[in-house]
């Protein structure tokens, strides 16, 4: 039987057919109404709440991510403050040892330096000699003068003995004046060590600026520390902006050296086609570029090693731990296997050179032309190897940018995480929430697409009330016709209800 | 010692696996009509030639050979060279096989008869042996075939797979009953399309040698 058989069932009529059909259907909708409803409400629940559960196990792990996050972070803050300290610790240690070390000689200088200007200073501070005792006796005959006025042969005598007093008083003023002078030129002797005594004392004092400017730091980090290890929100929201900043300035640092890498590339994929052929493959990529790309990769590998062994960074636990005799073995092979490597590559940049002047020789032979020598200029080829062989040089330094990247990235990646997971559980909570919504916009449709049949219920059921309240008389309170359109229309919500 | 035995193990292995198992080399076999008038056509197949030599690379395969009365032979072949790996040397190659094609193209004679079936026949056996990944056969002829007498190439009879192959007819020069009948040229051109496209190959055809670029675009 066909589709369109079973279709025309009214004598191969097809609008009665569907019209009949329709019929069927329609009482088939109507008697199956409450199962359904309850049907679309039960599964728009079920999705409803299984998302709202998954919603909640989003919201859960976000929580445990970010928790673990901060315990990332704080941790990550605590070894880097950690070793902050350590640093300036051993920066204190450096500077007693190179300052301090030599205190007993400078305390020695100094005792000397004062010794000495002590014994000088005594020299320097003899009394002045006192005015002879006959002075006395002047003073007697100046009194005798005054009394004996007019006596000639005494003014003659006291005239004869000033003046043998004035000539003696000028000796003596003078050799007091030579002493005097003796004096001073010690004192100004004193001057070089007065001077040596104070550089010796700034000396000492810049030593001791250092070490305050020190311990100043170490209290800055300590306070660091200990805010870390409170585990304090302010200190995780520095850490965490730290971070960022890391990650964002090293992901740009990475970025330039990854340019760098590209034009290495361009200087050493060419020249290599002449020592591992230019036809091979390796997959899909010519064995020249793989080789290419494998040197340029064990350099970076060779500097991040170089890098580790001088401690700048500290990728590799196991170098880190080497005794300081196996480090500086590892990092002499590491320089040697470097500037081996960057010769290899200066080498190759100058192969490249040549190839190139012979492939436009071929193609100017080719297009039926004379071959153009290339220019006299030796600069470019000179250029080309000294990048060649400073870019290796170049790349080392990849590893402390890639140390402040691999570091950083885990923090980012982790707020980046926890962020996507709280969208994720928001999407859900609107899911969950539509679906919810639908169950009810679904029972409405399918109330739309029974109307008819609806409708026939509501009339059968006012026929059947009228007849109820004409047959039971005034006995019961009567009911208005906008009543009991109103309790049809509450019959849906009541099942809601339900 | 045995960690690191099964790590080396492990290492020839992932390079094994990583090895190259689809040729990436490109084989070209041109053939030069050398029948009557279009001889004198040769010194622009000079020129394409030499285009083609500077865009080839190392370890790429490339012939030259002649359609005259019987073109299925190895002597049809002017001269064929596989790149060295190495472009030094390779660029050596290219320099030789211009001089050689220099040289035919100065001492060639027209011949009587044009074989081009016999040519393709040629060409997809030399291309098959170079095991090249990317085959091109060049048709530089007016596509009109004159067999000799006692000469048969029917290709029906013969299992001929040209699945891979790009044929490209360069410069189709229009006969003289073309330009009283173009029907003619287009059947011609079609008839060659069937006979490509029929057994898997790709057929085109460039007539404006300024457009040499599009000779190894597939």
């Amino acid at each position: 039987m066909t589709f369109l058989e079973i279709v025309t069932i009214w004598n191969n009529y097809i609008p009665i057919s569907i019209a009949i059909w329709l019929l069927l259907l329609l009482t088939v909708f109507y008697f199956a109404k409450s199962p359904i409803h309850m049907a679309i409400r039960s599964l728009c629940t079920v999705l409803h709440d299984g998302l709202l559960q998954m919603s909640k196990s989003v919201i859960a792990a976000s929580g445990k991510l970010k928790e673990r996050n901060r315990e990332v972070l704080l941790s990550a803050g605590m070894a880097s403050v950690e070793k902050h300290i350590e640093r300036e610790f051993y920066r204190v240690n450096t500077t007693v040892e190179r300052d301090f070390s030599g205190f007993p000689v400078l305390k020695r200088q100094l005792l000397e330096q004062i010794s000495k200007i002590d014994e000088d200073y005594h020299q320097s501070s003899n009394i002045p000699p006192n005015p002879p005792e006959w002075i006395e006796a002047v003073e007697s005959l100046v009194k005798l003068e005054n009394e004996s006025s007019g006596n000639k042969a005494v003014a003659n005598i006291l005239k004869e003995i000033h003046k043998t007093t004035a000539s003696q008083h000028k000796s003596a003023m003078d050799e007091y004046k030579k002493v005097v002078s003796v004096y001073h030129t010690a004192l100004s002797k004193l001057m070089p060590y007065w001077r040596k005594v104070v550089k010796t004392l700034e000396i000492v004092g810049k030593s001791f600026t250092g070490l305050q400017e020190r311990t100043t730091e170490i209290d800055s980090r300590m306070e660091e520390y200990e805010n870390i290890l409170s585990k304090s929100n302010k200190a995780e929201r520095i850490l965490s902006s730290s971070s960022m900043t890391q990650f964002f300035i090293s992901g740009m640092v990475l970025a330039i050296a990854i340019a760098g890498a590209i034009i290495n590339f361009n200087l050493i994929a060419l020249p290599m086609s002449e020592m591992v052929g230019g036809g091979s493959y390796i997959g899909s990529f010519k064995t020249s570029d793989v080789a290419a790309l494998v040197i340029i990769l064990v350099e970076v590998a060779m500097g991040l090693y170089l890098m580790e062994s001088l401690r700048f960074t500290r990728l590799f636990p196991v170098i880190g731990q080497m005794d300081d005799k196996m480090r500086n073995k590892m990092m002499i092979i590491t320089l040697v296997l470097l500037i081996i490597l960057a010769s290899i590559e200066a080498s190759l940049a100058l192969m490249r050179d040549q190839i190139a002047i012979n492939n436009q020789a071929l193609l100017q032979t080719l297009s039926g032309n004379e071959p153009v020598s290339a220019s006299g200029s030796i600069i470019p080829t000179i250029g080309q190897m000294v990048l060649g062989f400073i870019l290796p040089f170049i790349l080392t330094f990849v590893a402390i940018p890639l140390e402040s990247f691999v570091h950083s990235s885990r923090t980012v990646i982790g707020v980046l995480s926890v962020g996507f997971l709280q969208l994720i559980s928001f999407l859900l909570d609107l899911l969950a929430k539509i679906i919810s919504n639908t169950g009810e916009l679904l029972v409405n449709i399918y109330n739309i697409m029974i109307f008819p049949t609806l409708w026939v219920e509501e009339l059968l059921f006012k026929k059947l009330k009228n007849n109820i309240e004409n047959k039971s008389g005034n006995d019961t309170p009567q009911k208005t016709e906008k009543n009991l359109t109103l309790d049809k229309i509450d019959i849906p919500l009541k099942e809601a209800a339900s | 010692m045995k960690t690191l035995s099964t790590l080396l193990i492990l290492i020839s292995l992932f390079i094994l696996g990583c090895a190259d198992t689809q040729s990436h080399s490109t084989g070209v076999y041109l053939l030069m009509d050398t029948s009557g008038t279009y001889t004198k056509q040769l010194n622009q197949a000079k020129t394409i030639i030499n285009y083609l030599l500077g865009k080839l690379q190392a370890g790429d395969s490339f012939a030259v050979a002649r359609i005259d009365s019987g073109s299925f032979s190895e002597k049809d072949i002017i001269v064929k060279v596989t790149f060295d790996q190495r472009p030094s040397v390779a660029n050596q190659q290219k320099l030789k096989f211009k001089q050689v094609i220099e040289n035919f193209v100065t001492t060639a004679k027209g011949s009587s008869h044009t074989d081009i079936k016999g040519g393709i026949l040629q060409a997809v056996e030399y291309l098959d042996e170079a095991g090249s990944g990317n085959k091109h056969i060049l048709i530089f002829s007016d596509l009109q075939e004159d067999l000799a007498k006692g000469y048969v190439r029917d290709l029906d009879k013969i299992k001929l797979d040209m699945t891979g192959y790009n044929v490209v007819a360069l410069n189709v020069t229009k006969l003289g009953s073309d330009q009283i009948n173009p029907v003619k040229y287009y059947e011609r051109l079609d008839s060659w399309d069937e006979i490509v496209s029929d057994r898997g190959g790709t057929w085109k055809k460039i007539n404006d040698l300024k457009r040499l670029e599009h000779i190894l675009a597939k």
